[in-house]
């Protein structure tokens, strides 16, 4: 392979470093409306009555929109397939505000100053009700959050808003409470995980305009852009051929742009005003008024015979979506699905439990959704089981984990929102990346623990992960790929890049199957007028799904471009031997310039252009073991990570430097989930960890050393071999560093994040202070 | 209020309100390579060079560059060329939206300080953020410019 698996240099980032406008706001009409949201100060109240007249009425404001001025349309923001497994439970604007930064009203006026005046003129008469802030008294509590009748599920997915339940789920195999009966030891264990702010650099903005065809055209820093335009048509009720949404550069997602947030204020203010408008989020309001991930209490009860097998998990799930159901069932279920079948030599599972509502922030996607929350807790359990069997953690895992050619029931059982699809693990290298990992750790010089000094302790732990790639029968990405003469080519994609670099991974494919190189291959992603459908950026889809769209593309372009050069030397397409830049059949030859150029200008003119549709039809999971090394002060608590190992099974890694960008990225996102990032709220449910200052992300100072290695793998149904990569990362820090905490120090952390202060506590109670 | 300045070589005359901070006066002026990613002061995408030293655009009111020289990505980019080739090569550029601040910062340190330790390198970046890359690649980047550049 000349042009995949190597290491080749992104196509955008040396013009978005030299600071080429490309991001939405970058892209904004000069002369735009500037929109802004009158956010509620309550975490839960109806508004009696609201006045705009002043606000009207204050020169340079344009349009003030209230409740009663919008469409009142239950929608949901998650943008998913249709139709979707998150509740239609969100108005545009609403009578009822469920969290502090819920939208009350919209103003947009000529400028910032203008627009922030008017926010003020806005009278308000709230009836504040009782609002819910412990997730685990959210079910039948006295208070209703969504008592309204014109919310609904699409589909059956357990949804009782009377008591405040968005969704639920129960699947089992076998009888779980007869098998733990006949097990020699049983461990139970509640693990709680925090909401986690995605913080990309990027606040979420959008602008709007109508073009010279009285069309609206939004850009916006969006993952779903053909989501993004279903939703606006079907809740506006504007045509949804007269939308266009315009996905420029985005500076990055992490699924916290999987959804709607400021496109329905911008299009429908651009709809009403005719006049170009835009809404860019302050920071305060990403963190405040956007998405962070789903906090989770989580059960784990594990069954298991003195020789160390594995014979019975039951897990239940409590989930907190906050104020909104998006993603709420199927972060949920992710939690089983793409955690349980890690072990699946087991005779029975159960799976259960509610997600529910309450006036927090509303949760959605984030980077491992599910994934991460069930990792914690499995993994950190794993550990726990060992050291009551007096096994060795490896060991352990070794004995009952998925190997290659293996499967497990809950792939058919369990999907995303609905059934699942069976599928054998054609590809599963989980033995390679543990040896790999405990060696590139120096584990058996360390474990459990080396102390360094009298206060000073060394320790590792480790943890093993899975993720899918893509969801099957779900899941389209569609690629255009166009000739130009010269013989260059285009590549249009629906795939959407918001940073991870799909656009350089497609271009890759693209050119290995062409034989050219990446600068030949000219991409383009996304939009809704110009690509061809995408599902969008999420659920770790874009190299295996639209990977594969492209591959086929490809080849049919390959396939065509034999049979114009057949025509024209009057050969046989099948003695054609074409190597990229000449078509050879014996005497005969034709170079693509010239056949390009022939075909543009001279001869029979004509377009060649190839599109091709992929849906997956199984999700391929990637795997890796996650090694941390840490030093823990056993005064204070205070920890260094000063070493993370990744092994990673991802097959073949297209583009070698992305992907560890991808896994160390999302490594060191979930080393800021284990170590300290936490949103947190007063005790009326205001956000406290509403700026950088208050919710820390890591910096290049927290960051000693990280080793990334991909292991020899190649899944034959992917493009080139690939499997995901986007996600599998962030799942393993919290279980591996609470693991290596606990050798460190015998404290067992069960509620992230692991901070000095729980580590001190533990120490503290274990002496029996 | 009127104020002259030297942006990226050239003298400009730019109107300004008194209160108006630089970040916005550029971005109002079409220099659009200058980010905002935070209301506090605490992010770095919105990093120029003033006076050669790198300062957040966010938090100098624009009326208080009366004749100072402020540079962006737009005013140096052959070194910003540079820079960006040694992040492809290491994959240490992702969403981008940090990269630009963070370059001026990387050419600030190479003047200031041609040969860092890696402590100094770590000490001289923290202030600009990135969700993104886990930093390491950005790291071993900035190294490889550092040794390399002449």
């Amino acid at each position: 392979m000349k042009v995949v698996n190597q290491k080749i240099p992104s196509v955008d980032g040396k013009g978005i470093m030299m600071g080429r406008p490309a991001f939405t706001d970058d892209l904004s009409a000069p002369d735009s409306l500037i929109i802004k949201i009158l956010r509620s100060p309550f975490a839960f109240a109806r508004i009696k009555s609201i006045h705009t007249e002043e606000a009207q009425k204050l020169k340079g404001v344009e349009l003030v929109l209230t409740h009663h001025d919008v469409p009142r349309a239950a929608f949901t923001r998650a943008g998913q397939g249709y139709p979707e497994p998150s509740p239609h439970d969100k108005f545009i604007l609403d009578e009822y505000v469920r969290y502090v930064g819920d939208e009350v009203a919209c103003v947009a006026a000529v400028d910032d100053e203008t627009a922030e005046k008017a926010l003020s003129l806005i009278k308000v008469d709230y009836e504040i009700l009782e609002p819910i802030l412990d997730f685990e008294k959210a079910i039948d509590h006295p208070s209703v959050i969504h008592p309204e009748k014109d919310i609904c599920e699409m589909f059956p997915i357990g949804f009782e808003p009377k008591r405040n339940i968005a969704a639920s789920y129960h699947m089992h195999i076998n009888n779980v409470d007869e098998t733990f009966a006949s097990c020699d030891v049983i461990i139970d264990e509640v693990f709680y995980t925090q909401a986690q702010a995605h913080a990309m650099m990027e606040p979420h903005a959008v602008n709007a305009r109508l073009d010279y065809q009285n069309r609206l055209t939004l850009y916006s820093t969006t993952q779903t852009p053909f989501h993004v335009r279903r939703i606006l048509s079907q809740t506006l009720g504007i045509p949804i051929s007269k939308i266009r949404v315009i996905k420029p550069r985005v500076g990055g997602g992490f699924g916290g742009k999987q959804a709607l947030h400021g496109e329905m204020f911008a299009a429908l203010v651009t709809w009403r005003t005719k006049k170009p408008s835009k809404l860019v989020y302050t920071r305060k309001e990403v963190y405040e008024s956007t998405y962070t991930r789903h906090p989770m209490r989580i059960t784990m009860k594990i069954g298991a015979n003195f020789d160390g097998a594995i014979k019975a998990i039951d897990c239940h799930v409590l989930s907190d979506t906050g104020a909104y159901g998006e993603h709420a069932l199927t972060v949920f279920m992710v939690t089983g699905s793409k955690v349980l079948p890690l072990y699946n030599k087991v005779e029975s599972v159960r799976f259960d439990g509610q997600v529910v509502y309450t006036n927090h922030v509303s949760a959605g996607a984030f980077r491992g959704y599910g994934a991460i929350q069930g990792n914690f807790a499995l993994e950190s359990a794993i550990d726990i089981l060992a050291e009551k069997l007096k096994m060795d953690p490896i060991t352990l895992r070794r004995m009952n984990m998925m190997k290659e050619n293996e499967t497990s029931p809950i792939f058919k059982i369990m999907g995303e929102g609905t059934e699942g699809t069976a599928m054998n693990m054609d590809t599963c290298k989980l033995d390679a990346c543990i040896d790999q990992g405990l060696d590139l750790i120096g584990w058996s010089k360390t474990y459990p623990k080396i102390q360094m000094s009298p206060t000073k302790v060394k320790a590792v732990g480790m943890a093993i992960a899975m993720q899918g790639s893509g969801i099957p029968y779900i899941d389209m990405g569609a690629a255009t790929i166009k000739l130009n003469d010269d013989g260059f080519y285009n590549l249009m994609v629906g795939a959407t890049d918001i940073g991870q670099g799909s656009d350089t991974v497609l271009a890759q494919i693209a050119a290995e199957t062409l034989m050219t190189t990446v600068d030949k291959i000219i991409v383009y992603s996304s939009d809704t007028d110009l690509t061809p459908f995408d599902t969008g950026a999420y659920a770790s889809s874009t190299t295996y799904i639209s990977g594969n769209a492209v591959l086929k593309a490809s080849h049919q372009m390959k396939d065509l471009l034999i049979a114009e050069a057949a025509r024209i030397l009057d050969v046989k397409p099948e003695d054609i031997d074409f190597d990229g830049m000449m078509f050879d059949a014996d005497d005969q030859k034709i170079s693509l310039k010239d056949l390009s150029n022939q075909i543009t200008y001279n001869h029979e003119q004509k377009q060649l252009t190839t599109t091709a549709s992929y849906v997956g039809h199984k999700s391929p999971p990637p795997f890796m073991a996650g090694f941390c090394e840490v030093e823990v002060d056993i005064e204070t608590g205070e920890y260094d990570i000063t070493h993370y190992v990744s092994v990673v099974d991802c097959g073949t890694p297209l583009n070698v430097k992305l992907a560890q960008g991808q896994i160390e990225g999302a490594i060191v996102q979930g080393i800021g989930m284990a170590k300290f990032e936490d949103v947190k709220y007063t005790k009326k449910g205001h956000l406290v960890s509403n700026s950088f200052v208050n919710y820390r992300i890591p910096t290049a100072k927290d960051i000693k050393k990280m080793t990334t290695v991909f292991v020899d793998s190649y899944e034959t149904s992917g493009p080139y071999g690939a499997k995901s990569v986007g996600e599998i990362g962030i799942d393993t820090p919290p279980a591996a560093v609470a693991n290596a905490i606990y050798h460190a120090t015998g404290v067992r952390i069960h509620t992230l994040p692991i901070t000095p202060e729980k580590i001190i506590l533990g120490l503290k109670q274990r002496k029996g202070e | 209020m009127k104020v002259n300045f030297i942006l990226n070589h050239h003298e400009v005359s730019y109107e300004v309100s008194p209160s108006e901070v630089l970040l916005e006066s550029l971005r109002k002026h079409h220099i659009v390579s200058v980010k905002r990613g935070c209301d506090t002061s605490t992010c770095g995408v919105c990093t120029v060079l003033l006076n050669g030293k790198p300062v957040l655009s966010c938090s100098v009111l624009t009326a208080s560059i009366e004749g100072k020289h402020v540079i962006t990505v737009d005013g140096i980019p052959d070194e910003i060329e540079k820079i960006a080739s040694y992040f492809g090569e290491e994959g240490a550029d992702q969403c981008g939206f940090c990269n630009a601040g963070l370059a001026l910062t990387i050419y600030a340190l190479k003047n200031e300080n041609p040969h860092p330790t890696d402590d100094e390198i770590k000490h001289y970046v923290v202030g600009n953020l990135c969700r993104c890359s886990g930093y390491q690649a950005q790291f071993l980047a900035i190294k490889h410019y550092l040794g390399g550049a002449k």
